[in-house]
């Protein structure tokens, strides 16, 4: 489904990302860990066209199509999802409408008329359910004065009401308490399935108890210096990254 | 397809459009110049009784010693009040036989704005079938406020009509020496409307779709005057969402609200004069006198949304002399490429337990400069006299200019007064969370200006509203990115 290769991108003249290979078929999860400053939420953007990078060389496929020309919207408009480290607030605007023009702007590019206000509703009360938000919550403006755990879920909660083909969670599990995070996991467990595929992007362990991947991949100096099965993320918890660190120098 | 002032610019060539001084040549055209002989002749030429030339001449009089204001902030080429010509006859010749005559771009904003057909026409200047919808919706409404009592006619009417009524309230609030335009308006004002509201009676309508029907092409001196009589109550709109358009550079009307004991009005404008094309040349500007009057347990609540005009000096204030009165002020002002807005609100506390709210919205993109600028005055009489005031700014790009100069007077220690300014930037992190979300920049703009503006926009009547916000859009196309 996600193929990129040799994947360079840097921000005002500084290398961020130094050729990334990877590819994700459709049904898996992977995980990339890594420490602080290493790339993975640049990758995250880059994959999701924030235009702030430069991509350099390098290609990266969607479903074998180039994604290069496109711009963010039209990403998403193809299926494309990333849930922020910050999500940003934006005041007046409920999630209700927010999520409401989003869908129907990714319809309108589909040539699709706008979805019918009942099903949105049924949507919407099926999705809150399952992420065990209080509909309530869903009338308030936009990420505006929510905790940091209510900012993350309700990221989640658009995860779920987009259905996205690719999603990426950039530290979601961050701000999150144990709780938090067990709701979080299971809204998305449940949206894993043969057709999607998500990629987690987290510092720590912890989550991939919960969201268990099929691979994990160590991103370091913009590089992804070693890749494997889950096992990997507990050997990581335990050892730290300073081994791979030294590996990669060699 | 976007609207741009680049494509407003080409549509205006294309109808043959001037700005600045120039007035059609007919034989009912006043000559340049403003002087005794002039103010008299517009008053003839109205038909006008005796006190009201003697009016007219006392403001003429007192306008001569005045000089123009230069305290907002605001730059400009001070107009030449010699070079205007103060009255012509309304044009009542249309302009096209048929819509297929008009520039489409400019039938495409209208259909943006969703403006029905029939007014279209009108706004368009193509002649109007004598039985088409509006004319008979206008005739019903008439005789619906007919039957209530509820006078409602242009003000040239009711000075000939209703001689008692305007005489007592004219100039009672804005009083004719008030400011330099204001006077300048009190001597020449070419028409505009007067409404009534009789003891008791609740308008059954918004004076809306017949209001604007009737006011296409109204002229550069407007004066209107409401007055809602002891527990009455009426909603007000005055404007137009569709771009105006108009020979005259310089605007100055004047509004007066009376709101006796226990009656309420509710006055919303949405102003989209020509704002000047990108390079900032041309432009209307729009220098407006608008105060109501509280008595006894009455209540004004002015909302406007202003997306137009190069320069707007603006300020609708309250005056609220009866005990228990409330004056409200809920404003969305809009500047755009070298657009300079000083607006904002007086609420002047005199009776007790008075009441005051302002809101206001600006929203600042391009090179222009808007400017919130209002006045809260408690007296000494005025006991738990109370006003909460919130400004917000919103810039959108590095080179616009956002600006809040409120003034606060109080002489009476049981006051409560509260002001909370805000002032914020569109983001490009928001621009992108909005893009990531599959909506396009232009879609992202609107939906946050529209939530910035939101608490002003719901206090307009719903259809008013939905006009308003996708003028917003429209205002704002191309302005990031």
């Amino acid at each position: 489904m996600l193929e990129i290769k040799n994947l360079h991108a840097s921000v005002e003249d500084k290398e961020i990302l130094k050729g990334i290979n990877l590819k994700v078929n459709a049904g898996e999860v992977h995980a990339i860990m890594g420490p602080n400053g290493s790339g993975k939420s640049t990758l995250a953007e880059v994959i999701a066209g924030q235009e702030e990078f430069e991509v350099g060389e390098g290609t990266i496929l969607l479903d074998g199509e180039d994604l290069e020309e496109l711009s963010p919207e039209e990403r998403a408009h193809k299926g494309v999802f990333l849930s922020f480290q910050y999500p940003v607030e934006i005041p007046g605007v409920s999630v209700t409408n927010f999520m409401k023009t989003a869908i129907n702007e990714s319809r309108k590019a589909q040539g699709l008329e706008d979805m019918p206000a009942n099903e949105m509703l049924k949507k919407i009360r099926e999705k809150s359910e399952l992420l065990e938000i209080d509909r309530k919550f869903l009338s308030r403006s936009l990420n505006e004065g929510f905790s940091g755990g209510e900012k993350k879920r309700n990221e989640i909660f658009q995860m779920a009401m987009m259905e996205p083909k690719l999603a990426i969670l950039d530290e979601t599990d961050s701000g999150l308490d144990i709780d938090a995070l067990r709701i979080v996991a299971n809204g998305v467990n449940k949206l894993r399935g043969k057709d999607n595929a998500i990629i987690v992007i987290t510092h720590y362990q912890r989550l991939l108890e919960y969201i268990v991947p099929d691979f994990v991949h160590v991103l370091y100096d913009g590089k992804i210096v070693k890749s494997g099965t889950k096992e990997l993320a507990l050997e990581l918890e335990e050892k730290g990254y300073d081994w791979l660190k030294q590996e990669a120098a060699v | 397809m976007a609207y741009t002032e680049e494509e407003l610019k080409k549509e205006l060539e294309t109808k043959e459009y001037e700005y600045g001084f120039y007035t059609d040549i007919e034989s009912d055209t006043f000559p340049k110049g403003l002087n005794e002989d002039i103010v008299i002749a517009i008053s003839k030429k109205k038909e006008e009784p005796d006190w009201m030339t003697l009016w007219r001449l006392e403001a003429f009089r007192a306008w001569k010693e005045m000089k123009e204001p230069e305290w907002a902030n605001v730059t400009y080429k001070k107009p030449d009040f010699q070079d205007i010509s103060y009255y012509s006859a309304p044009n009542k010749k249309p302009k096209y036989d048929s819509l297929d005559e008009v520039d489409p771009e400019l039938l495409d904003t209208f259909k943006k704005l969703g403006i029905s057909i029939d007014e279209q026409k009108k706004l368009a200047g193509v002649a109007v079938d004598i039985v088409m919808d509006s004319v008979s919706v206008a005739t019903t409404f008439k005789k619906t406020l007919a039957e209530k009592g509820i006078i409602f006619c242009s003000i040239s009417e009711a000075i000939k009509e209703h001689p008692e009524l305007v005489k007592k309230y004219i100039g009672t609030v804005v009083p004719k020496k008030d400011n330099f335009y204001a006077a300048l308006n009190s001597a020449v004002f070419s028409d505009g409307s007067f409404c009534y509201i009789p003891k008791g009676v609740r308008c059954p309508m918004e004076l809306s779709t017949y209001f604007r029907i009737n006011q296409a092409g109204t002229g550069q001196f407007e004066r209107t005057l409401v007055v809602a009589d002891e527990g009455s109550y009426v909603s007000y709109l005055e404007g137009c969402t569709a771009p105006s358009r108009d020979e005259n550079q310089l605007h100055a009307a004047v509004v007066e609200l009376i709101a006796l004991d226990n009656a309420e009005i509710k006055y919303s404008t949405v102003q989209n004069w020509f704002p000047g094309n990108k390079e900032g040349k041309g432009g209307v500007f729009n220098f407006v006198t608008k105060r109501g009057l509280c008595e006894k347990n009455a209540k004004i609540s002015w909302t406007q949304v202003e997306t137009g005009s190069a320069v707007t000096w603006k300020y609708p204030s309250c005056v609220l002399k009866g005990d228990n009165s409330i004056g409200e002020f809920y404003s969305i002002a809009v500047t755009n490429n070298f657009q300079q807005a000083d607006t904002g609100t007086k609420m002047i506390h005199l009776g007790k337990n008075t009441k005051s709210t302002i809101i206001s919205k600006g929203i600042s993109a391009g090179q222009s400069q808007n400017s919130y600028r209002g006045l809260v005055q408690v007296s000494s009489r005025a006991e738990n006299a109370r006003n909460f005031s919130q400004c917000d700014s919103l810039l959108m790009g590095n080179r616009c200019g956002a600006h809040t100069f409120p003034y606060i007077e109080v002489k009476n220690k049981s006051a409560q007064i509260e002001h909370e300014a805000t002032t914020s930037k569109i983001g490009e992190d928001q621009i992108f969370y909005c893009n990531q979300r599959g909506i396009d920049t232009e879609k992202a703009i609107a939906l946050i200006v529209n939530g910035f503006s939101k608490e002003v926009l719901n206090k307009l009547p719903m259809e008013f509203a939905v006009e308003a916000q996708k003028l917003l859009e429209i205002s704002l196309e191309g302005s990031v990115g």
